[in-house]
């Protein structure tokens, strides 16, 4: 100990804390400024989030005990809404393979082209899926086929950008050793990019069936097929008994298949 | 069989003028050790004779093609002529050793990837890929992933794809830099071996003094973006190769800082 006071000229270490920086202080107050202002203009008080836990406990009365007798039906829209989401699904995974190499920096053909993909992806991914629900349910019309259509954009949204971040991160050497070669693009991305992804893009796509799952439930609500126009339709019969029996197939089913997919991601990875 | 002549190549990264007027002629079947300090413009040069850079100034000839005016297809088919090692092998980690020689013919086979993956290859490819790895001594090692073998191996792996894609050119940066002093010489004469038997012509780069008089017909060492010595083997003595890492050495340096000065003065 004594040998480090007794070196005079030792550099001071660096003060504990640092002054925040003006740019934090100002996303602090302007933060703030606005949560005080929300918490306004949604009209959070007290007085009525107490009285809608009295009317929760009220709706929970009245759905109780749940309503058995149209079950076969009810499995039935639940299986349309796994259909649509698997078919949007594999739709939306085998388009964003093309989409995410052509907005990858190191393999996009040209910059336009990726920015041009990249801006495609980008709307897909930031219109909601229930935004895409309704407009496909105006130009296709009402049911499933809407709402895979939704599934896909909001598929394509996702995935392709988590590909294409991916593939951006790719070690640049080994497709540089091939081209060196002589080999031709779509060579050089098949031999040595892809599978330095391939993993990957699995852990993503079972992810984006997952996401998928939850969306397809709710996509019913605006009429694009599945369980969630039977959960609508309930609701607003005031047949709270079967509205309640939807919910719980739609939380066993979603819980076991995320239970499925996240199982066989670990095993990709 | 392809003769490289090298003229008045420039190039600059930014503000960086790397390459400051390099001039080399490499006569066909001459296998020639390039010298020089970290930064001094090497493997630069070295990626002007594939394609894999292109100079703003002067001719990189090789065989009867200009690499610094050649493009697109044309440039994929002297690719095929040029064979190239790098110092971090550059191999596909996630597939097989087999397949990573496979990838050596990417150029030349007609239908390009699909000829090439190790399920669909013709079975004459696949008879000259194994011949390839077992040149190398790694045909036990076949099937097993790349990023399993020890550097030493990856470079043989590396050396294998060469051989396959058979090239006239070889263009080798620092192949023996990442790897320890036995694997590295063993490496060093496996690719000499291979060079001789082949008659290709040869450009190496590498760090190791002792090893560069050993095994070229020719050394050439290069500091600050200049060629500042070019003799036959027998003519080289080690104060001459020493002087390529005193001074300014890199190209993105002005002045020698006194570190540069007391190692120079304690080398
Ligand atoms: N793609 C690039 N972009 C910008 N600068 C580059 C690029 N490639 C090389 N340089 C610069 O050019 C200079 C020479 O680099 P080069 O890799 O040719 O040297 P080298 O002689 O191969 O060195 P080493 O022995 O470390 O491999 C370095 O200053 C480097 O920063
Ligand atoms: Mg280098």
């Amino acid at each position: 100990m004594s040998q480090y006071q007794e070196a005079a000229n030792t550099p001071t270490p660096p003060s504990r804390y640092q002054r925040p920086s003006l740019f934090a202080c100002i996303v602090v107050v302007v933060f703030l400024g606005l949560l005080t202002k929300g918490v306004m203009a949604t009209d959070v008080t007290l007085a009525r989030l107490a009285s809608g836990a009295v009317n929760l406990v009220d709706f929970v009365g009245r759905a109780l005990p749940p309503k058995l007798d149209d079950l076969d039906v009810i499995g039935g829209a639940m299986l349309e809404t796994l259909y649509i989401a698997i078919v949007g699904v594999t739709a939306g995974v085998v388009l964003s393979v093309p989409f995410a190499f052509l907005a990858a920096r190191n393999t996009a053909p040209h910059s336009l082209i990726r920015i041009g993909t990249r801006f495609l992806i980008a709307s897909m991914r930031t219109i909601p899926d229930l935004v895409w629900a309704l407009i496909f349910v105006a130009t296709v019309g009402l049911g499933p086929l809407a709402g895979v259509l939704a599934i896909v954009m909001d598929t394509v949204g996702f995935a392709a950008r988590f590909f294409s971040e991916r593939i951006e991160e790719v070690h640049p050497g080994p497709a540089e050793a091939l081209a060196s070669t002589g080999a031709g693009r779509l060579s050089v991305i098949g031999g040595a990019i892809l599978p330095e992804t391939l993993a990957s893009m699995t852990a993503t796509s079972l992810y984006s069936v997952e996401k998928a799952l939850r969306s397809a439930v709710t996509l019913g609500l605006v009429g694009a097929g599945g369980i969630g126009v039977e959960l609508s339709a309930a609701m607003r019969l005031f047949n709270y008994n079967k509205a309640l029996t939807i919910i719980l197939v739609i939380l066993v089913c979603v819980l076991i298949f995320e239970q499925l997919s996240s199982a066989i991601r670990r095993r990709v990875i | 069989m392809a003769n490289i002549q090298i003229q008045n190549v420039h190039k600059s990264f930014n503000d960086i003028h790397v390459l400051r007027g390099i001039d080399l002629a490499i006569p066909t079947g001459e296998c020639v050790i390039l010298l020089g300090a970290n930064g001094c413009g090497k493997s630069t040069l070295m990626r002007c004779l594939n394609g894999l850079t292109y100079p703003e100034q002067g001719s990189v000839v090789v065989g009867d093609q200009d690499m610094a005016k050649t493009r697109g297809r044309r440039l994929r088919r002297q690719r095929q002529r040029i064979g190239v090692v790098f110092q971090h092998f550059n191999l596909v980690d996630n597939v097989s050793v087999f397949q990573n020689v496979l990838y050596g013919a990417l150029g030349q086979q007609p239908g390009g990837l699909a000829t090439t993956l190790q399920a669909l290859a013709p079975q004459s490819l696949r008879q000259r890929a194994m011949q390839c790895l077992d040149r190398v001594g790694l045909a036990d090692q076949a099937t097993q992933p790349c990023r399993e073998l020890s550097g030493g191996q990856q470079q043989r792996v590396a050396i294998a794809r060469t051989l396959l894609q058979a090239p006239d050119v070889l263009i080798a940066d620092e192949p023996v830099a990442s790897l320890d002093p036995r694997a590295g010489r063993a490496v060093m004469e496996l690719l000499i071996d291979i060079v001789r038997e082949r008659g290709m012509t040869v450009l190496c780069s590498l760090h190791q003094l002792e090893l560069a008089s050993e095994y070229g017909d020719r050394v050439v060492g290069m500091k600050a973006g200049r060629i500042e010595l070019d003799a036959p083997r027998h003519e080289l003595d080690r104060d001459t190769m020493a002087g390529l890492y005193q001074g300014v050495v890199r190209v993105d340096e002005q002045q020698p800082t006194p570190a540069d000065t007391a190692l120079a003065y304690s080398a």
